[in-house]
């Protein structure tokens, strides 16, 4: 099969995760390949979340790393202490040349300038580093010092997530939700804002086109004025995945969309996960726990038990996996 | 219109744009047709053009209040003059609210120093233009410098304290607010220490007439163009990719985060954005009282503001605008009336055993901050969204059946 020899999009390695003594991830290894829907499933507390908010750039692993489109971009940080270290390399450097001035007999004048550009280089240097821009992680990486994505850096790699507990922004209506998760494709700065340029007022009206779109897309249409917190359980769901949408991700993490929902309204999120998948071209990384959706569309399922991986598979394979069984149900049932 | 190939650039389905700007080529035409559904919803002229509204009703108010206190119970309580230098003084409170307002109510940030900022304004202004450090610099560019020093201090404070929250950001902010006046105390040599640098030149423009102590008009003109600008410009970021960030860093950091917000620049432009607005009315403030001295920013200063912003409705630009006026009259003019009015009316001392009140004897003035108190606890009972809240602030904090009537606003408006 082609799906077989297609380099995954998304892949852990080794990925690790304790807290303290508690390992919640154990040393597990997977892939989702293009296109494909993956399900990652195992009893309560097996350690699924955990990997999930690894992967979306929340949490540092202990060991291991996750790639992302052939890039490294989640491991436990390496060599950290050489990033201090380079924060005070170019004011230190301005300040070595001060002082070496100062003995050649440069006048007091130009030394006192030389000083406070030290100064500012400092406070620039420092500031780059909280605010942290790509480039930067990328210097970052050339230099030898490793940190992880953030989650906003993985967002803009192209990972959409949603929640497990849903975690709209409850106050804002729904078209604002989405306009939010459109936030890293709109270009339009502070100052275009503050000055109405026409490229400002041209992207805001495409993206509220566009936003209204993927309302209708994700199944609510004439509902984009109404405030998230006023909208049902269901719709929530369905914005939070219009939302991860907006991002315009490449691989889309869906943490058990279909809780507490009754069966038609999972079956109407199944049709939807298929039209993402088959429409959109879309792969899915999926966490749940009703069998049916499992089973019904994945094309890979991982399970997941005490922080390691015991199984992989089709569906069908994992079904008859003894140790499965034996996780879900207990020693004795096989 | 070369924005378009940019914009092409922006979006990287095609699909959509294809939808959004009709076929290709006819792309122009249609953008016309595309305008009008966006814009229309908005509904009323003032949310289509707010900034345009601000400019609109800020005149309509300059114009209005000299006028009003000539109206009789009111002109009873002083001269034209002595109100206007009020509402000049007034002014710099709606600057330190308006911008206090994008920290506190946009971002949702809790910041207890906001008179830090208010000070280096005002400092900035005392270097740039006194006898004291021999510098001359006209007013008007010192306004934006001022805000600008704001500014930069505003993203050094932030740079180190914006990963805390609540909590946390609040007693971080607190101690920066207390280290400010203090080092402008104690650095002598450079600001005079308790002295404070005296003699500020006033500013000047033609146009406006003579600015000075017997005059205050041109304060009181200047200082509302200075609130007309800064809130239509607030109102346009509020309104823009960054006000939608703040909203989202206020609603649930995790998330935005998780949308691609980087939430570490986010938050800094708010406390850069907010601390420039102060840096303003600190610049201002200093040339209208041509004195600077570290004890006019203590953290009264900062808890005022606060109080004012949550009085008049935090999240809503005109509403804290106008609750900081209403607060900082009912302070000023409104307190000392009571104090003549209980000295005039001659009211007899009440004796009730160990109680003894009395009212023309009490100086309501010394009461300010309790009334303050009493203020807040009693809003936070009756009205927790403020004077004049956003609608989304009201909808909020109101149970379920009223939100219903507060979307059906949000739809209209």
């Amino acid at each position: 099969m082609s799906e077989q020899t297609a380099p995954a999009i998304l892949r852990t390695v080794h990925l690790t995760k304790a807290f303290g003594g508690l390992v919640a991830v154990k040393d597990v290894d997977f892939e989702v390949r293009p296109g494909s829907i993956t399900s990652l499933i195992g009893p309560n507390g097996a350690g699924k979340t955990t990997l999930f908010n690894v992967v979306a750039g929340l949490s540092d692993p202990t060991d291991g790393y996750v790639e992302f489109l052939g890039r490294r971009m989640v491991a436990c940080p390496e060599r950290g202490w050489l990033e201090p270290v380079l924060w005070i390399l170019p004011a230190g450097l301005v300040w070595v040349l001060t002082y070496l001035l100062n003995a050649v007999g440069v006048p007091i004048a130009a030394i006192e300038i030389l000083i406070l550009v030290g100064l500012g280089l400092l406070i620039a240097t420092l500031i780059t580093a909280v605010i942290r821009p790509a480039w930067y992680g990328r210097l970052l990486v050339h230099l030898g010092v490793f940190k992880s994505a953030r989650p906003n850096d993985m967002v803009q790699a192209g990972i959409g997530r949603t929640f497990q507990n849903i975690r709209l922004f409850a106050n804002m209506t729904a078209i604002e939700n989405v306009l939010v998760g459109m936030h890293g494709q709109l270009k339009a700065s502070p100052l275009d804002a503050v000055m109405r340029t026409g490229k400002q007022r041209l992207e805001e009206i495409a993206s509220r086109d566009e936003a209204l779109r993927l309302l209708r897309y994700a199944g609510l249409p004439g509902r984009e004025d109404e405030l998230a917190r006023n909208l049902p359980y269901g719709d929530q769901r369905r914005l939070e995945i219009a939302r991860a949408l907006a991002t315009k991700p490449k691989l889309l993490l869906l943490d058990e969309p279909t809780a507490g929902m009754n069966p038609s309204e999972t079956a109407t999120m199944m049709q939807l996960f298929g039209r993402i998948r088959t429409e959109l071209g879309l792969p899915i990384l999926l966490i749940e726990h009703d069998m049916r959706v499992v089973m019904g569309i994945s094309d890979r399922v991982t399970v997941l038990d005490h922080g390691e991986k015991i199984s992989e598979g089709t569906p069908a394979e994992v079904r008859a996996d003894n140790r499965v069984i034996e996780a879900y149900l207990g020693k004795g049932a096989v | 219109m070369n924005v378009l190939p940019r914009l092409l650039l922006v979006w990287r389905s095609d699909s959509y744009l294809r939808q959004a700007l009709g076929p290709v080529g006819a792309g122009f035409s249609t953008l016309g047709n595309r305008l009008a559904p966006v814009v229309v919803p908005m509904g009323k002229f003032s949310s289509r053009h707010q900034s345009t509204s601000v400019v609109v009703g800020m005149a309509i108010v300059t114009a209005l209040l000299p006028f009003i206190v000539l109206i009789w119970p009111i002109s009873g309580f002083g001269t034209q003059n002595d109100f206007i230098d009020g509402f000049a003084q007034a002014g710099v409170w709606v600057l330190l609210a308006v911008g206090l307002n994008v920290v506190v109510g946009l971002a949702g940030l809790l910041d207890l120093g906001y008179a830090a900022f208010f000070a280096i304004g005002a400092y900035t202004y005392a270097y740039g233009a006194s006898p004291f450090s021999h510098n001359a610099v006209p007013f008007w560019p010192m306004l934006l410098v001022g805000a600008a020093a704001a500014a930069t201090f505003g993203l050094l404070l932030g740079a180190p304290t914006l990963r805390l929250r609540g909590d946390y950001l609040a007693i971080v902010t607190l101690g920066f607010g207390e280290i400010v006046p203090v080092v402008f105390l104690n650095s002598d040599k450079y600001t005079n220490g308790t002295n404070g640098i005296t003699a500020l030149y006033q500013p000047s423009l033609p146009i406006c007439g003579d600015f000075g102590f017997g005059n205050p008009m041109p304060y009181y003109i200047a200082v509302a163009v200075i609130i007309a600008i800064a809130m239509a410009l607030l109102y346009r970021l509020q309104d823009s990719r960054l006000g939608r960030a703040w909203m989202a860093v206020r609603e649930d950091e995790l998330a935005a985060a998780s949308m691609g917000i980087n939430t570490v620049t986010t938050k800094l432009l708010a406390f850069a954005i907010g601390a420039s607005t102060s840096g303003l009315a600190g610049v201002y403030l200093s040339s209208k009282l041509a004195i600077v001295s570290p004890s006019q920013f203590g953290f009264t200063v900062s808890f005022t503001v606060l109080a004012m912003v949550v009085l008049g409705g935090m999240g809503n630009i005109w509403g804290v605008a106008a609750g900081a006026f209403v607060v900082y009259e009912i302070q000023s003019q409104g307190l000392k009336q009571l104090n003549n009015f209980f000295q005039g009316a001659g009211i007899p001392p009440i004796h009730l055993g160990f109680i003894n009140i009395d009212l023309t004897t009490i100086n309501f003035l010394d009461y300010q901050y309790l009334l303050y108190g009493l203020a807040l606890v009693g809003m936070m009972l009756l009205r927790p969204e403020g004077l004049f809240p956003s609608r989304r602030r009201r909808a909020e904090l109101h149970d379920v059946d009223d939100s219903a009537a507060a979307n059906q606003e949000l739809v209209e408006a």
